[in-house]
């Protein structure tokens, strides 16, 4: 494979998996407004198209064509990189995560995952730190009160429950030795859903704690603080309008979507199928190629399921409550799960 | 490629902390400080460090910087004041900026067997650099962290101080 092959199979992988996510993340939205819709006994968004279902075409065309307010005394550099900030950080994550079978590709490179990086789980953990920034800058350079207390307010949370969603995956990495995300599907690809992490690695404890920081960091019911409507207006995006807005309501969903493909690779076994051995693999090369990316799809669809579903349920933390459990609860217990799990590596060695 | 990349990178770290000096505003400085470290990061990465590239970015460019910018919203500091400068600092700093200069010059035209950085044996994966943490530096890691906790504590009885004071008074 020449370097100019691989430049353009690799600039191919990157337009599709990105035209994908967005596609991904407008129906994400769909999703929730349906889903929330049904939860409180109303139908949700049903005039535009079939079920409602160009509704985010339109609300996409809304944004774009709407006036784009900058309010005066906001400071300029910062007020534009912010939005920009939230919305890339959201995207490259998805990067480096695989989300079908590795061994299909033209000439040895793999077709569904961007790049192979062997700190993969380190690089999206990396990335995630980095977009606090977005939050961050975009409170304070809005000049605004809503805005500051908004951002000071995420990005508390945000460093406080980093923490407890870092640790609950080094369980993972110490039962499977890897910080690469293909190795660490493929060690709990064997028997199926028996051999997945959440059951087979007796991780369920991490499990939980990092569904509970994983909606913290995405700054989603019950733990939506930062942008908590009666008491912030908006929180950190109350002065952004029209497309500066929608970047950062399509940061959220995306980093919800690649929470949910984390959660999916290190606890929910990639894109490996439930039975794993106990059904042989499909011989035609089509489905070989195109099952694993529909499990995979399957289970992070659930994921996002069960997001909306608590965001439709549970009532909001109040925000002394919130740091109480993170700091007393959740990291305590996180650690641990780290030391439970390294005892039990030290005296029963798997491998 | 590799020298390329590592051209832009060090140039734009170079770049970002002279931009962190001029810089007026702190959290102008800040974000400089950022860029740094980032491009520090992607250094690593090109000497082949790669845990140590990823903990660079995690923990000091989101982690510390994050409560830099955070402390610096938090008092809203305004644009700093320029002073002319001190005289002292002209007369002794310019002097020990050339010394300084001329001391690495020299140390760089009389060093012969200059190679390619590479860290030190090589010790680049999780495993080797975990392996030399906890085996043969043992010691001066388990210090460190009682460092760390004597500095938490200190920290602690700074701030319960004041509360104490203060519900004193009450």
């Amino acid at each position: 494979m020449t370097i100019v092959e691989f430049f353009l199979w690799s600039l191919l992988k990157v337009v599709v998996v990105t035209v994908v996510l967005l596609m991904a993340v407008a129906y994400t939205v769909l999703l929730e407004r349906k889903l929330v819709g049904r939860i409180q006994n109303r139908w949700g968004p049903s005039r535009v198209g079939p079920f409602g279902l160009l509704q985010p075409l339109v609300d996409g065309l809304k944004n774009l064509l709407k006036e784009d307010v900058t309010p005066t005394g906001v400071y300029k550099p910062l007020y534009l990189l912010a939005p920009i900030l939230s919305f890339a950080c959201a995207t490259i994550s998805i990067a480096v995560v695989p989300f079908g079978e590795p061994n299909v590709g033209p000439k040895g490179l793999p077709l569904f995952q961007i790049s192979n990086v062997n700190i993969g789980l380190l690089v999206i953990l990396g990335i995630t730190s980095i977009g606090v920034y977005g939050i961050a800058l975009s409170g304070w350079s809005s000049n605004s009160k809503y805005s500051l207390l908004g951002s000071l307010r995420a990005s508390a949370q945000l460093i406080s429950y980093e923490l407890a969603l870092g640790l609950s995956l080094v369980g993972v990495v110490i039962l499977d030795h890897s910080f690469n995300l293909r190795e660490i599907v493929e060690q709990q690809a064997t028997k199926g859903i028996l051999t997945w992490n959440i059951f087979g690695g007796f991780q369920f404890v991490a499990f939980f704690i990092y569904l509970m920081a994983a909606y913290a960091e995405t700054n989603r019911a019950p733990f939506d603080l930062p942008e908590c409507e009666s008491e912030l207006t908006g929180g950190y995006h109350t002065e952004y309008s029209a497309m500066k807005f929608a970047m950062f309501f399509m940061a959220e969903y995306a980093n919800m979507i690649t929470v949910g493909c984390v959660a999916t690779l290190m606890f929910l076994g990639g894109w490996t199928s439930p039975f794993g051995d106990f059904i042989p693999p499909p011989e035609n090369i089509v489905a070989h190629a195109v099952f694993p990316i529909l499990w995979f799809a399957l289970k992070v669809f659930c994921f996002l399921f069960l997001y909306v579903w608590v965001r439709g349920t549970l009532p909001r933390f109040r925000y002394d409550q919130l740091m109480n459990f993170g700091w007393r609860y959740l990291m305590p217990l996180a650690i641990l799960n780290i030391v439970a799990t390294s005892l039990w590596q030290a005296y029963h060695p798997v491998s | 490629m590799y020298l390329t990349l590592f051209i832009v990178f060090a140039g734009l770290c170079l770049a970002g902390a002279v931009n962190l000096l001029l810089q007026r505003h702190p959290i102008n400085s800040a974000l400089s400080l950022i860029v740094v470290m980032t491009s520090l990061a992607v250094l690593y990465l090109l000497l082949g460090a790669e845990f140590l590239a990823a903990a660079q970015v995690i923990v000091y460019a989101g982690a510390i910087m994050v409560l830099f910018t955070f402390v610096v919203m938090l008092l809203n500091a305004g644009r700093e004041e320029r002073t002319l400068g001190s005289r002292a600092a002209k007369a002794v700093g310019f002097p020990a900026v050339v010394v300084m200069l001329a001391l690495i010059a020299t140390v760089i035209v009389k060093a012969t067997g200059l190679h390619a950085a590479t860290l030190s044996d090589g010790i680049t994966s999780t495993v080797d650099l975990s392996r030399v943490l906890f085996r043969e530096l043992l010691l001066p890691f388990e210090v460190t962290s009682v460092l760390v906790l004597v500095a938490i504590l200190g920290a602690v009885a700074l701030a319960r101080s004041t509360e104490g004071e203060r519900t004193g008074g009450k």
